[in-house]
């Protein structure tokens, strides 16, 4: 048995991600190969080596991988796909792109967003938001999968000295093309990866009030920024900074909700961290259900305040 | 151009569902049945192509039970001309790929330019089925879209992704899936309703397509996630900072 874990990168850098992806993998049983399907993505591989636990790096490099393009990284995958038992991506925006593509091919079902690894061919996902937990078992040759990256522990960056393994890239598809991104530049930590976070709901009233009253916050404790979806609905945060059942999935070690009413949707990004603290005027918000400290106060006095005494 | 838009039918957004004490799965017997959200959001968008004069016609298609008429029927009061159900039986649980392989078959029949679907539905959460699609019928894709322009032979779209937003440009035909920010969906009108009543609603089998659609995953059991306890509320901002410092520690 050998999984495959489809690495989270940046051509230069290894993404948090990928470390929680083999720490499922790893549980999954067997050898944890990596693959580095990118474009000058040398420095990448060679971070991936490092990581514990992954015994083998596997790199392609193209311009047509420099983009994480779906059909392109989807057919990188299914020409080594043969070798594996288990084909693992981390629950991300480019993991959820281009894994079910490579499950379809197969023909195989695709486990999506795997929480837990039972054994090798059963795990636990949420559904409905969270609000149930299935526990599925695969009779596929080949396992598919997702991983919600906040259920695994991330492996350490170093310890591991696999061999790299460059292979021939695939062709470009010639159907799909990039043409630009807009990527905002922060020195934050990644909302997904972050030890705290701050985050904001429709109360704040404005993008203006948002950034003014929460900004020094998320500074003063080295927090990242987040937002309920009917702030970003609002305009008040820009969209990936949603946390939800359709957003990011998180679980930092303290959240703090302010002005968040705190709907199934938003409760079902949240609610594995570790502390949650709300602030909210209302009494009856839901999101006092779920919090470890609730603080019923006007969120533009209190959060000013929070930040004076810390 | 002819743009297919796939809907699901699934429990309201707005229900709360509970897990069934032996733990089979979920109690959905008399709960509120909706479309899903990404898929009225995926309508609206193809409805709007339509409006300005990109397409020519807006099929919405349906994969399960009977009832999921209902849903093809808002998508028609939403403004699709016509709607396809293939139609499975109450007792079997339908699975993103079987999905997939029946969207594929219903493509290679009508030959949209457009696959507009919702990236997720709100009951399984897979997000696979628009992927695995374009995957079978080897077209290329755009995912968890907040911008859709058509020009010529082309689409552009811009897509929201960790970190941002990208913008990529495929070949048409393509799929794309919808996210929040596409478009906000119009309210659905009576007068359209009484309308959708008299659009064509056409009922195909699995067989009739030749599609195998027997589940791959199966689920062993339903359960309720770990509770979360609600915790103590505090009175002021000192006594949060306090708590944080020497019970939490978490500052």
């Amino acid at each position: 048995m050998t999984a495959l874990v489809i690495a989270e990168h940046d051509n230069q850098s290894i993404k948090g991600a990928t470390l929680n992806t083999v720490t499922a993998a790893l549980q999954a049983g067997g050898d944890v190969h990596v693959l580095v399907a990118g474009h000058n993505a040398g420095a990448a591989a060679a971070a991936a080596a490092q990581i514990a636990g992954v015994s083998k790096v596997i790199h392609a490099d193209s311009e047509a991988l420099a983009h994480g393009l779906a059909e392109n990284v989807a057919a990188q995958v299914l020409a080594i796909a043969g070798a594996y038992s288990h084909i693992v991506f981390p629950a991300t925006a480019g993991g959820k792109n281009a894994a079910p593509r490579v499950a379809a091919k197969l023909d195989v079902a695709q486990i999506s967003e795997i929480s837990k690894v039972i054994s090798a061919d059963t795990f636990e996902r949420p559904i409905y938001a969270g609000n149930a937990i299935a526990t599925v078992q695969s009779a596929d040759a080949t396992k598919v999968i997702t991983v919600r990256t906040t259920g695994f522990d991330a492996a350490a960056t170093t310890g591991g000295s696999a061999a790299v393994e460059t292979i021939a890239a695939q062709a470009d598809s010639g159907k799909s093309a990039f043409v630009g991104s807009e990527i905002a530049k922060s020195d934050r930590p990644e909302l997904t990866a972050a030890k705290i976070i701050v985050s904001g709901g429709r109360a704040l009233g404005s993008s203006e009030k948002f950034n003014e009253v929460l900004t020094p916050l998320a500074d003063k404790l080295g927090a990242a920024l987040g937002a309920s979806r009917a702030a970003v609905d609002a305009g008040y945060a820009p969209n990936d900074w949603q946390v939800g059942q359709t957003g990011k999935i998180v679980a930092p070690s303290l959240y703090v909700a302010c002005g968040i009413s705190g709907a199934i949707q938003h409760l079902a990004g949240m609610k594995d961290s570790k502390v949650i603290v709300a602030i909210n005027k209302d009494p009856e918000a839901p999101i006092f259900s779920v919090a470890d400290y609730g603080l019923e106060a006007d969120l533009f006095v209190a959060v000013p305040e929070l930040i004076s005494q810390l | 151009m002819k743009i297919l838009v796939p809907v699901k039918r699934v429990v309201d957004y707005n229900v709360k569902v509970r897990v069934k004490s032996d733990n089979t799965g979920v109690d959905i017997a008399n709960v509120k049945m909706s479309m899903n959200p990404f898929d009225e959001i995926a309508v609206e968008e193809a409805v709007r192509l339509k409006e300005k004069g990109v397409a020519t016609e807006v099929i919405a298609v349906s994969c399960g039970v009977a009832q999921c008429q209902e849903t093809l029927r808002t998508a028609m009061a939403i403004g699709a001309d016509r709607a396809i159900l293939v139609e499975t039986p109450a007792d079997l649980e339908l699975q993103p790929l079987a999905v997939a392989k029946l969207l594929n078959a219903l493509v290679a029949k009508e030959q949209p330019g457009l696959i507009i679907l919702g990236k997720q539905a709100i009951d399984d959460d897979a997000n696979q089925t628009g992927q695995m699609l374009a995957a079978l019928a080897d077209l290329p894709q755009a995912t968890f879209a907040s911008k859709v322009e058509v020009a010529g032979d082309k689409v552009n779209v811009t897509r929201e992704i960790d970190g941002g937003l990208e913008t990529l440009s495929l070949s048409i035909p393509a799929v794309i899936t919808t996210d929040l920010r596409l478009n906000e969906p119009r309210y659905v009108t009576l007068p359209n309703i009484m309308k959708a009543k008299k659009k064509p609603l056409e009922t195909v089998k699995p067989e009739d397509l030749g599609v195998d659609v027997a589940p791959r995953l199966k689920t062993l059991k339903v359960s309720e996630p770990p509770k979360r306890g609600a915790g103590v509320k505090v009175a002021d901002v000192a006594a949060l900072v306090n708590k944080l410092k020497t019970e939490a520690k978490v500052i």
